[in-house]
């Protein structure tokens, strides 16, 4: 095995392209528990740590660009009311030493079905930047960048630079079950979005599907209730019923397995409890806003 | 591979070190300070927890190669010339300690949440010793030891 250690993105990007059988580790959460555990052996470990840009993060034409090697801690210490959501999720991660580490970069390097960035990324349409020494920048959204169980849409010369996320038009909610507030890998989870501004809903849902996805027909299904009943206007309280009719809907949309962690009778149960309750929290904050 | 970091203020060298190996390994096996304990290798209990540049992080989910160049304070750094570390101190005094085996972590989770927070709540204590676990005291003592060193 290899350590390749660059300092310029443009160093890692060439030492991507070169050895592909290169593993790129940031926080090393994920991969150093799977190299301590003999479940992985690559070529090479691809160190992403000395790369200065992927620490920062910076407005980009009215986006967060946020670079993949911000740690979650930063999220949440310096980025609590810009990126409401994904602070969230991040406050949720692991313990202060996994987020003193850990990275949203990584989090969709790994791609787990049950990271805990995912559901906020799709409740909020983040973009993902990658980039390769051949062919350059492109932009992924998130909800196309989760292509099966712990796989993405990287290609094997890239690397993943930034996400670029929009700062909320509205309130923004995430929540998580588990077995006990620390150290907790989700055995389901939900993000959520209101976006008052084109008058519509985000969501996304964690350990419930092979990968994280978005509740298509359950954010359609309460972003046209809302217009219908003319609430985006007039911010009166959700009729009797909505929050939980969306929650049924959000559980349709997952398809969940039985595992270590729960059932996925339970997983079900608890998507459509926490939907129903991210959702009313959200409205009643859009309501106090006003 | 060679690697070279600081470690409790000194320069620290070895040799034919894995590339896949952690930082934890490294400190224990190759530099001869076992103060940090490997239990989980999962970064779950936290015995491994040092300081990486002054960030507290557990020594099992870095790659020694990612030390390279590195500040690294283990808990053989934490007492000085005059003696234990005032949380060390406190650990000592409150019976804090049975096995022993969680408590390195345990001594440096408690000395960075002070130094950022010398009067923390209850609460602010157990979400900052949530990444170490103790099998052994049920916690309660822990808790005091850490409420005697912030009035110490």
């Amino acid at each position: 095995m290899d350590f390749l250690a660059p300092s310029t993105w443009a160093e890692a990007l060439a030492a991507k392209a070169e050895r592909p059988d290169a593993l790129p580790v940031a926080g090393g959460t994920d991969v150093m528990v799977e190299m301590n555990f003999d479940h992985r052996r690559p070529g090479a470990l691809l160190d992403l740590t000395r790369v200065a840009p992927l620490g920062e993060w910076a407005f980009d034409d009215g986006r967060v660009r946020l670079g993949a090697g911000v740690t979650y801690a930063r999220v949440i210490a310096e980025l609590g009311s810009t990126l409401p959501g994904l602070a969230m999720a991040s406050r949720t991660v692991g313990s202060p030493q996994i987020r003193n580490r850990g990275t949203v970069g990584g989090n969709l390097g790994a791609a787990s079905p049950a990271g805990d960035s995912h559901p906020a990324l799709l409740a909020a349409d983040a973009v993902v930047e990658v980039e390769s020494a051949a062919r350059g920048v492109r932009h992924v959204p998130v909800a196309d960048f989760y292509t099966g169980v712990k796989r993405n849409a990287l290609e094997q010369d890239e690397l993943i630079s930034a996400v670029l996320i929009a700062p909320p038009s509205g309130p923004q909610q995430f929540c998580k079950i588990g077995t006990r507030n620390a150290m907790v890998i989700a055995v389901s989870a939900f993000g959520f979005a209101l976006h008052p501004d084109r008058r519509a809903v985000g969501t996304g849902i964690g350990s419930a599907a092979p990968t994280p996805r978005r509740a298509t027909d359950a954010a359609a299904f309460l972003a046209g209730e809302l217009e219908a009943a003319g609430l985006w206007e007039s911010r009166a309280a959700l009729p009797e019923g909505l929050a939980a009719e969306f929650g049924r809907k959000v559980r349709d949309a997952a398809a969940p397995i039985d595992d270590v962690r729960g059932t996925a009778a339970y997983r079900l149960h608890t998507l459509s409890v926490m939907a129903r309750r991210a959702a009313t929290w959200a409205w009643d904050e859009h309501r106090r806003a006003a | 591979m060679r690697i070279e970091l600081t470690v409790n203020g000194e320069r620290h060298e070895a040799d034919d070190v894995w590339e896949g190996e952690s930082l934890l390994y490294a400190l224990r096996e190759r530099l001869g300070l076992p103060g940090s304990k490997n239990a989980c290798e999962q970064g779950e209990c936290g015995s491994c927890t040092v300081y990486m540049d002054g960030v507290p992080v557990c020594s099992c989910l870095v790659a020694a190669g990612q030390a390279q160049g590195r500040d690294v304070t283990t808990v053989e750094g934490l007492a000085g010339d005059d003696g234990l570390d005032p949380v060390q101190q406190a650990f000592v005094e409150c019976g804090a300690v049975q096995c022993g085996f969680c408590t390195p972590g345990f001594l440096v989770s408690t000395h960075d949440l002070l130094a950022r927070n010398p009067r923390p709540s209850d609460p602010e204590i157990r979400e900052a010793l949530a990444g170490n676990l103790c099998r052994c005291t049920g916690y309660e003592k822990i808790l005091d030891a850490v409420r005697t060193a912030a009035h110490s």
